[in-house]
């Protein structure tokens, strides 16, 4: 945590320094004290890969993990998230391996365009790792803050629902 | 669209949050954000310095005393609210709001306090304290103050809160004995904010009704309690005859306002449903007392 914690941070408008963990790499940079969590890991961290639909908080296409929850990074300042642990969508595969929800949501035909598809797998993922036992109804209720605009749902809650497969037994669930 | 400039200030202690709110005319707290930054992204709102009372110690607490009564500080979020088995088991009418609160993301920051200060018209949390005869609880450089649930929300978006007010926390006070609750509401998707919906809490002696509220929200410009169909409801079990009257007195009394979702009268039927809905529900509930 940056030493800003432990006094009244004061930013008058002009810039202020982010220091906060992304994808597991500690980062730091000076934004504008109005930029956007979303806006700061766009365009001052180049991680274009967290989409912009609505920039109020009703699309879900900027969703992120942070401190282990999701969270919209719309309605989140940057300066908010000084010290804190930060996913993206750039975090998920491992050395060139998708992680489970990436290839089951491919495997089922979870992305047309994708502009929605990094909100949907991070609320997915934190969704999973929070309790992977879901069932059905829950995935369908937990996913309801998310808009698609061209899949009409029913293949992403199978992507869902093939990740959970995968990483319980192995078995993506294809058939 | 983004947010117009500001001044930011974050704060590790109440006593600097205040300094701050009583020493700048335009400054609001920043609690989770999920209301405020909205309105700065749409630019209906353009204060000049934020407060963020994230990092103050102490008001993310959720207290119970003895006797059942709930305190919930600032910063505890929807999410803390919804999880907290205290908060299930001593005031479950507030427990069964939660869930109706946005969608994970958004409860996952937004918070109690800030719902019922930011006090949208829609809101579950302002029918829920209007239901449940909740405190205020005000804290400012002049000192603090409770206000009463009923005196709180003024108008659209509006509060008795002053500008240079933080508002701590809110009060709960110990259920009565036979108290069942319940919040039924009608939204397009679930989790949006709803066309009309209902916090109601009855309290039984047996079968009998003794007390009634039926707060409404999204059918006004702020939460409001319907006072003749309460009455109504009181003294029979809430049968069909007393639900046809109180369902009658609902739909004379709201005069909800009318837009895209829905006109005045769909909404004014809704509520009528809703009330159906929730005294049924409260009066097939045995056992344990809500
Ligand atoms: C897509 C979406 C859907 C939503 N759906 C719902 C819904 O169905 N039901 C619902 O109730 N809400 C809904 N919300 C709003 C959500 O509940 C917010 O969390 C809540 O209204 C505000 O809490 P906050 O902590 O985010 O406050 P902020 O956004 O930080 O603040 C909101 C306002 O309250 C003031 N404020 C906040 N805390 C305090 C305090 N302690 N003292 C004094 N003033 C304070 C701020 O100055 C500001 O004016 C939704 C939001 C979004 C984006
Ligand atoms: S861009 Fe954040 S919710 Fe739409
Ligand atoms: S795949 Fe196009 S919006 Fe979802």
């Amino acid at each position: 945590m940056s030493d800003t914690m432990n006094e009244t941070h004061v930013a008058l408008g002009g810039d202020t320094t982010i220091s906060c963990t992304v994808n597991g790499q500690a980062v730091s940079v000076e934004v504008p004290v109005r930029t956007s969590l979303s806006d700061m890991l766009r365009s001052a961290l180049e991680l274009t890969g967290t989409h912009l639909g609505c920039e109020h908080g009703v699309c879900g296409a900027c969703t992120i993990v942070l401190d282990g929850a999701a969270v919209r990074s719309c309605l989140m300042l940057a300066v908010q998230a000084d010290g804190t642990e930060i996913r993206t969508i750039e975090g998920l595969a491992t050395d060139g391996t998708w992680h489970p929800i990436q290839q089951a949501m491919h495997d089922h035909h979870g992305f047309q365009c994708a502009f929605c598809s990094p909100g949907f797998m991070m609320t997915a993922v934190a969704m999973l790792e929070d309790d992977p036992n879901r069932t059905e109804a829950e995935i369908r209720e937990e996913l309801g803050g998310n808009l698609c605009r061209c899949t009409g749902y029913e293949s992403i809650i199978d992507g869902v629902l093939g990740a959970i497969a995968e990483m319980r037994d192995g078995d993506g669930g294809v058939a | 669209m983004k947010a117009p400039p500001f001044a930011y200030a974050r704060p590790t202690t109440l006593d600097s949050a205040l300094e701050l709110l009583a020493g700048n005319d335009d400054a609001k707290v920043l609690a989770g954000g999920q209301s405020l930054l909205p309105v700065m992204n749409l630019r209906l709102g353009a204060p000049a310095l934020l407060v963020d009372i994230s990092r103050i110690p102490m008001l993310d607490r959720i207290v119970v005393d003895d006797d059942g009564a709930v305190t919930i500080g600032a910063l505890v979020t929807h999410a803390a609210v919804e999880a907290s088995p205290e908060i299930a088991s001593h005031q479950p009418i507030v427990a069964a709001a939660a869930p109706h609160i946005g969608h994970r993301a958004i409860r996952n920051r937004g918070t109690c306090v800030g719902s019922i200060a930011h006090a949208d018209p829609a809101a579950e949390m302002p029918a829920v304290c209007l239901a449940t005869d909740a405190m205020m609880i005000a804290t400012s450089t002049r000192g603090d103050r409770a206000i009463p649930a009923a005196d709180f929300f003024t108008g659209f978006l509006e509060t008795d809160l002053a500008d240079d007010e933080l508002l701590a926390a809110v009060r709960f006070p110990a259920s009565p004995v036979g108290a069942r609750g319940t919040v039924v509401e009608v939204a397009r998707r679930h989790g949006d904010y709803a066309l009309a919906g209902l916090a109601c809490r009855l309290v039984f002696d047996g079968d009998t009704i003794t007390d009634a509220a039926l707060a409404y929200f999204g059918v006004g410009p702020h939460a409001q309690r319907v006072a003749p169909a309460e009455a109504a409801l009181v003294g029979t079990s809430g049968d069909d005859d007393a639900l046809d009257e109180a369902v009658r007195l609902v739909a004379a009394t709201l005069d909800p306002p009318a837009d895209v979702h829905g006109s005045a009268n769909y909404r004014r039927h809704l509520a009528g449903v809703l009330c159906r809905r929730a005294v049924t529900e409260l009066r097939s509930e045995t056992g344990e007392a809500r």
